[in-house]
């Protein structure tokens, strides 16, 4: 067959499509591969990336879901607790600081993809601020209010208690940034982003978990990592 | 429109519209995208459901928009010219190869790379920006990995945005290229001196 022979020097190759075809078929099938293989980059980087200006440090992104980022001013901020507790609390921002501190140095995970490792944090485990409210019989889970409304979200009583959950008001030896919820948001590693509440200005005990502002918007209330959202690994 | 005396015609009016469409919906996306993208600006900006609209619908406009153009416009000459940019001759390999002389046609085998990589590009982004929006509203459509094709595709484009700056505005020997993007034609000297093999239609 003279075919074998088609590719000679004159007759011309259809490179274009062949590039074309080979980066959509590459890209489409990072889908897959994508996140481990940009997870070993960035482990190989050690951090490189957070020299390079404007590029998000160490992968975060901002989400917001309000027209304006609520503004932290130390004079008049408070935390409130309420619901079903014996003692009311209004917090201000020195006595919130005079709790019993806690750290941790835990893996964000966003429902979106990305990831942040060893985020170091630093803030208030919920025991030791329920220890002063008292909680009735009743409550059976926390509804974490955002100063960034319509913002809530809910954890029982019984997540709320695990190892790792704090409401943190130092991340990375700072004070928390306003864009990662200053001054105190919700972190629960176990759970994707939206679960981590920024901007935290009210606690109430709730008899039940009700359903958060992404679980409105059909996302699972209890976002475990790696098994809830349509993930499972 | 005839070519004035001693320049030639390298662009129709519906490539260039198609390219300049093309540019401006980028940029609209660039800058929507980045306000999204870097937590600075995002910080500063605000308003996030306000710019993700912006550029989720700046997205389906630059879909439809290019379309459109590729519909109402001369579609037979952008069909020839997608054949040209997909042959790649002895030359062009040469070319690639940085083997010199490798004397080119209309277009060198560097634009032809470029030209395909955007169309890839473009299929890219369009297929992972609404895999996210998708994703936002149902699971089945949520990849873990969406947003890292999404970013990359940015970093990706950048880099080649930048050559074609370069090349385009500040480089001397080829930036004379860019009045073929603006007004369709080329000096005749410039286009035998840089694309030999090209002839261009008698007008």
């Amino acid at each position: 067959m003279a075919d074998v022979h088609t590719h000679d020097a004159e007759e011309p190759r259809r490179f274009g499509r062949g590039v074309f075809l080979a980066t959509v078929l590459g890209g489409v099938s990072s889908l897959v591969w994508g996140k481990g293989v940009w997870g070993h980059v960035s482990s190989a980087l050690g951090g490189a990336e957070a020299f390079v200006p404007l590029v998000p440090t160490k992968g975060w992104r901002i989400y917001t879901v309000a027209s304006s980022m609520p503004t932290f001013d130390p004079a008049t901020w408070k935390l409130g607790v309420g619901g079903l507790v014996e003692q009311p609390l209004s917090l201000d921002y020195g006595a919130l600081k005079a709790l019993p501190r806690a750290s941790q140095v835990s893996t964000f995970h966003c429902v979106t993809g990305w990831t942040v490792d060893g985020v170091h944090w630093r803030g208030v485990r919920i025991k030791d601020l329920l220890a002063q409210a008292k909680p009735k019989p009743a409550a059976h889970a926390l509804q974490f209010v955002s100063a960034e409304k319509p913002y809530v979200d809910y954890l029982t009583l019984q997540q709320a208690m695990l190892g790792d959950v704090m409401l943190a008001y130092e991340m990375d030896g700072q004070p928390l940034p306003r864009e990662h919820g200053a001054p105190l948001r919700l972190v629960i590693p176990d759970m994707y982003g939206y679960k981590n509440v920024k901007w935290v200005e009210q606690v109430n005990l709730v008899p039940k978990a009700g359903e958060g502002y992404w679980e409105l918007l059909g996302y699972d209330r209890d976002a475990w990592v790696g098994r809830s959202n349509g993930y499972s690994s | 429109m005839r070519a004035a005396p001693g320049y030639v015609r390298r662009f129709s009016r519906t490539e260039r519209t198609l390219h300049w469409v093309n540019a401006a919906g980028f940029f609209v996306l660039l800058a929507s995208g980045l306000v999204l993208y870097l937590p600075a600006l995002s910080a500063q900006v605000g308003r996030r459901p306000l710019v993700k609209d912006i550029h989720f619908w700046a997205g389906i406009g630059w879909i439809c928009a290019l379309v459109l153009v590729a519909l109402l416009g001369d579609r037979g000459g952008l069909l020839r010219t997608a054949k040209e940019l997909d042959r790649f001759d002895r030359e062009d390999v040469a070319w690639l190869r940085l083997r010199r002389p490798a004397p080119q046609g209309r277009f060198n085998a560097g634009q032809k790379v470029n030209a395909s990589l955007t169309a890839a590009f473009f299929v890219l982004f369009a297929v992972s920006g609404l895999l996210l929006w998708l994703g936002e509203r149902d699971t089945r459509f949520r990849f873990a990995s969406t947003v890292v094709l999404h970013d990359g595709l940015l970093y990706a484009s950048l880099a080649l945005l930048v050559g074609h700056l370069y090349l385009a505005v500040i480089h001397p020997a080829t930036r004379h290229a860019l009045r073929g993007m603006v007004v369709g034609t080329v000096r005749e000297d410039w286009a035998s001196e840089h694309h030999p093999r090209w002839s261009p239609p008698a007008e």
